[in-house]
């Protein structure tokens, strides 16, 4: 338990970081189980209020239940929801069956930088975590975009002893990413500790099967399992071998690797 | 990324960093950890295996990590890169950091995070520059816990004399840096001797083996021990409530301390310690957490300004000693401009001296030089261009190290060796003391501001005698109080022929008293929340010092030094101490509203007067 403390407090110190240097920061929010606790750090760090807005990238493919929750807790808490889609690329039929990359990259690499674009965000906060694969194994807490939103994971700047980039060329940004230490054993468990409202969808509704991971309906698949509590949950992921993210087809191959060098979140 | 299983749910983490020269052999030993411990995904190694069959390549530990493909064509490790096991109830975080010498600013990224090393040396290459160049970055770092690993022994026969050289030569080396390392193990990463179980090859051995030194690290002891640090983080104003934010770097707080703020020497009491969730609220608070406090005093404070209690307070100075490691592209030049972060602090500095270069290679050589090269590590006095607050590092880490940013980017980093003396030491430590006893009426500051419409300030005029700053000093009073502020001449003749009488001006230990003395009249004209306008005469000592006094002397008041001169000046900056530059006789009602607006812009003045004055930063 106590570790767990302990990473929150570090998220905690490193969103207050970005709130203080940053004029137009931004959250992502997917409404996974990731990016709600990185939001409910928030509310921890700013004393129950969200001062930045929330994003939103909408492939207009996303599980109907996700987007209730969404609604139902921006009215409850309060939050700044901010709202992007790719309208474009939608009306030209834009589809995974285009194939998985394509379709990745049109909805939700472009969806969220055209709305960096128009809203001119310099610091954009993410729920990425260190286990997840291995691209994001390699992410600083606050690492640098260029001006086409690429990342040069080659040439970071350093980061040492909690002092982070908060200084950039103009044109380019800067993605903060409070929550680079846990696991994903670490979000349920802190879940369970703060008692935060998630989608049930994460939890066996009686067909012996349960999503481990969110994304768009078309792409995400869930996996066997009976956990039907949060408990439950933890107990099976203390035993699994298999990796977190093998029910989401986008990372078959070098698939992760290239869309993330992109952009992709 | 390789995630290992979690078996047994993990009591205790802990860091650790792993490092050495290039190609001695890091990711075969964590390769060789991981699948002898049985951590592995299942199916990993088999499909690892697997892939090199089919490229027709000698299988290697070490592709295990390899999470880029790029890296596995390159065959180094490009970047810190994490993986994770547990064993024997505890969670490791291992911080593979790369060897490659164009990456010293990632094997510091990585290590920085580290509370223990493993650091590899070849038996067969033994010794290289980069080896010991990471031993001196891990003291500097602050990893104390170190353990070296001897690797490749199957290339020297797994013979003892062989290991003792290295082991002798390297703690030699470790010795000058005051770093003992705890244990030196000879292992075989390739053919698994020592490693995960001991190697009957090497039964001359019989330390523990590199698994069993994972076991022996010790969880850093908390800080909570040590006197209380709180650098201020931010202040909050979302609602009704005034949060203090900010990280307790060490020691504990309660509800009803007194927090002295440095360098502003302000004071007050805690009087909650406000959360989001946690009912009640906590009374009580220790290091390493992030919080949020209100205080029972309204005073004003900023970012970067360190609370600990009055009877074991953090040195302020405008300059320090210290060793720093530099990683940026561009040298490290001697007496250039650059942005200095000491926890939330963040000042313009330069570096005053270098004293020297360390050579890495040989500790005892001496090299001097006016630059620190990408790579390099240097002995040097900082300077800054205002007083901060700051800890010598051997008493407290947190407080006691810093980066350095040139331009963008954090470019070089530090640790605090020496307190360095200013002139002003004297005069800040009377300071300090006369504030911290300072008998205070009902009346606040914030009070006083609120009524007033402003807070209170010192603008003083220097130049030389017939430079009319008089007259303008005059015309800028006038209009102030023509505005409704409460502004006040000091005129320093007025002083002399009173408060002075009894003093020299030949004499220079009187006149250095005549400052004194001003400053502390200014000081008491300045907690009446007047804007004090003033032309000194310099008492005979040079400018620049009589305006370093006085600063020292109203401190945290704002001083706006107005120079006036003859003729118009040639740089377009003000001089260092210099806020607003004027060559008479010029257009007078201009320069009296320029100074208006510095106020304005200093956040003295309120924008509007009205009947709810609003100032420009957090009150
Ligand atoms: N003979 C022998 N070779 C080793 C041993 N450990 C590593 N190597 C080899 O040394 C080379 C570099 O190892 P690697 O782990 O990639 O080094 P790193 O750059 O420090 O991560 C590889 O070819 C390894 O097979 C060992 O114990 N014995």
């Amino acid at each position: 338990m106590k570790h767990l403390r302990q990473l929150e407090h570090q998220s905690v110190y490193i969103l207050r970081e970005a709130y203080k240097h940053f004029d137009n920061l931004a959250m992502l929010w997917s409404m996974g189980k990731d990016s709600t606790v990185l939001l409910w750090l928030a509310r921890k760090a700013f004393f129950g209020h969200v001062p930045f807005p929330l994003l939103h990238i909408d492939t207009s493919y996303k599980i109907p239940a996700m987007i209730e929750y969404r609604d139902r807790l921006a009215r409850e808490w309060r939050l700044n929801l901010v709202i992007g889609q790719n309208k474009e690329a939608l009306a030209n039929g834009m589809n995974h069956t285009l194939g998985r990359g394509v379709c990745c990259t049109a909805l939700k690499t472009n969806g969220l930088k055209s709305l960096l674009d128009e809203k001119g965000y310099t610091g954009v906060i993410l729920g990425v975590r260190a286990d997840e694969e291995g691209t994001r194994a390699k992410e600083r807490y606050f690492s640098p975009r260029d001006k086409n939103n690429e990342w040069d994971f080659r040439d970071q700047p350093p980061e040492l002893w909690d002092q982070f980039k908060t200084t950039f060329p103009p044109g380019t940004h800067i993605r903060i990413h409070p929550l680079l230490d846990w696991t994903e054993i670490n979000i349920w468990e802190y879940i369970k500790l703060e008692n935060i409202p998630f989608m049930n969808l994460y939890l066996d509704r009686g067909d012996g099967t349960r999503y481990r991971s969110l994304g768009c309906a078309p792409c995400t698949f869930p996996i066997k399992s009976s956990a039907r509590t949060v408990d439950e949950i933890i107990e099976e992921l203390r035993h699994t071998t298999v990796a977190e993210r093998s029910g989401r087809a986008q990372d078959e191959g070098r698939g992760m690797e290239l869309l993330r060098k992109d952009g992709y979140m | 990324m390789m995630t290992a299983t979690h078996k047994t749910a993990a009591t205790e983490h802990l860091n650790i960093v792993i490092v050495g020269h290039v190609d001695h052999g890091k990711s075969t030993l964590l390769g060789r950890l991981y699948a002898d411990t049985g951590s592995l995904p299942e199916g990993k190694l088999e499909k690892v295996q697997a892939i090199c069959r089919q490229q027709g390549k000698e299988f290697e530990y070490a592709f295990l990590f390899d999470a880029f493909l790029e890296e596995q064509e390159q065959g180094i490790t490009i970047d810190t890169a994490r993986t994770f096991f547990t064993w024997k109830e505890r969670y490791y975080i291992i911080i593979d950091a790369p060897g490659h010498k164009e990456f010293l600013k990632n094997m510091i990224s990585g290590a920085a995070r580290a509370e223990a090393a493993l650091l590899v040396i070849d038996a067969l290459d033994g010794v290289k520059e980069q080896s010991k160049k990471h031993g001196l970055l891990l003291s500097m770092l602050g990893i104390r816990q170190v353990v070296v690993v001897v690797n490749k022994m199957d290339l020297v026969g797994y013979r003892r004399d062989v290991f003792d050289g290295i082991e002798k030569e390297y703690r030699e080396y470790l010795d000058q840096l005051k770093v003992r390392p705890e244990r030196v193990i000879p292992v075989s990463a390739k053919q698994g001797d020592n490693v995960a179980s001991r190697s009957e090859r090497m039964a001359w051995y019989t330390g523990p083996t590199a698994l069993e030194a994972l076991e022996l690290f010790r969880k850093e002891a908390a800080r909570s021990q040590q006197p209380l640090r709180l650098p201020v983080q931010d202040i909050f104003k979302f609602d009704a409530r005034r949060i203090v934010a900010g990280r307790v770097s060490s020691g504990r707080l309660r509800v009803g301390d007194r927090l002295v703020f440095s360098p502003s020497n302000k004071t007050a009491n805690i009087k909650t310690i406000e959360a989001f969730n946690v009912e009640p609220l906590p009374t009580e608070a220790q290091a390493g957490q992030s919080i949020g406090i209100t205080l029972d005093e309204q005073i004003f404070i900023e970012r970067g300004e360190i609370a600990s209690r009055q009877d074991d307070l953090p040195c302020v100075s405008t300059a320090f000693r210290a060793n720093v490691f530099w990683l940026g592209r561009r040298p490290l030049e001697q007496d250039k401009k650059y942005a200095l972060r000491l926890a939330t602090r963040e000042v313009d500095c330069q570096v005053a001296i270098i004293h020297r270069i360390v050579d890495a290679s040989d500790l005892a050589h001496q090299q001097g030089g006016t630059f620190v090269g990408r790579d390099q590590v240097a002995d040097v006095t900082l300077r800054a261009r205002s007083p901060l607050a700051f800890d010598l590092v051997h008493t407290f880490e947190t407080t006691g190290r810093f980066v350095i940013v040139d331009e963008y980017d954090i470019a070089g980093g530090g640790i605090i060796t020496e307190l360095v003396h200013d002139e002003q030491e004297f005069l800040r430590d009377e300071a300090r003391r006369r504030d911290f006893a300072w008998v205070k009426g009902e009346v606040g500051a914030e009070a006083r501001a609120q009524h007033f419409g402003h807070r209170s300030a010192l603008v003083l005029f220097t130049g030389p005698a017939d430079a009319s700053k008089a007259f303008l000093a005059r015309k800028l009073e006038m209009i102030l109080v023509a505005e409704g502020r409460h502004a006040y001449l000091l005129e320093g003749e007025n002083l002399r022929r009173g408060l002075d009488a009894d003093l020299s001006q030949s004499d220079t230990r009187d006149t250095v008293e005549m400052v004194r003395r001003y400053g502390e009249v200014a000081r008491l004209l300045a907690d009446t929340g007047l804007i004090v306008v003033s032309t000194t005469n310099p008492f005979g000592l040079a400018h620049h010092q009589v305006i370093e006094t006085i600063r020292t002397l109203v401190h945290p008041t704002p001083v706006i030094a107005v120079q006036m001169s003859h003729i118009k000046p040639e740089a377009e900056e003000p001089p260092p101490g210099i806020d607003l530059m004027f060559a008479g006789p010029e257009d007078f009602d201009a320069a009296a509203r320029q100074i208006v607006e510095e106020l304005k812009r200093r956040g003295v003045l309120a924008h509007a007067i009205g009947a709810k004055p609003t100032f420009q930063y957090s009150i």
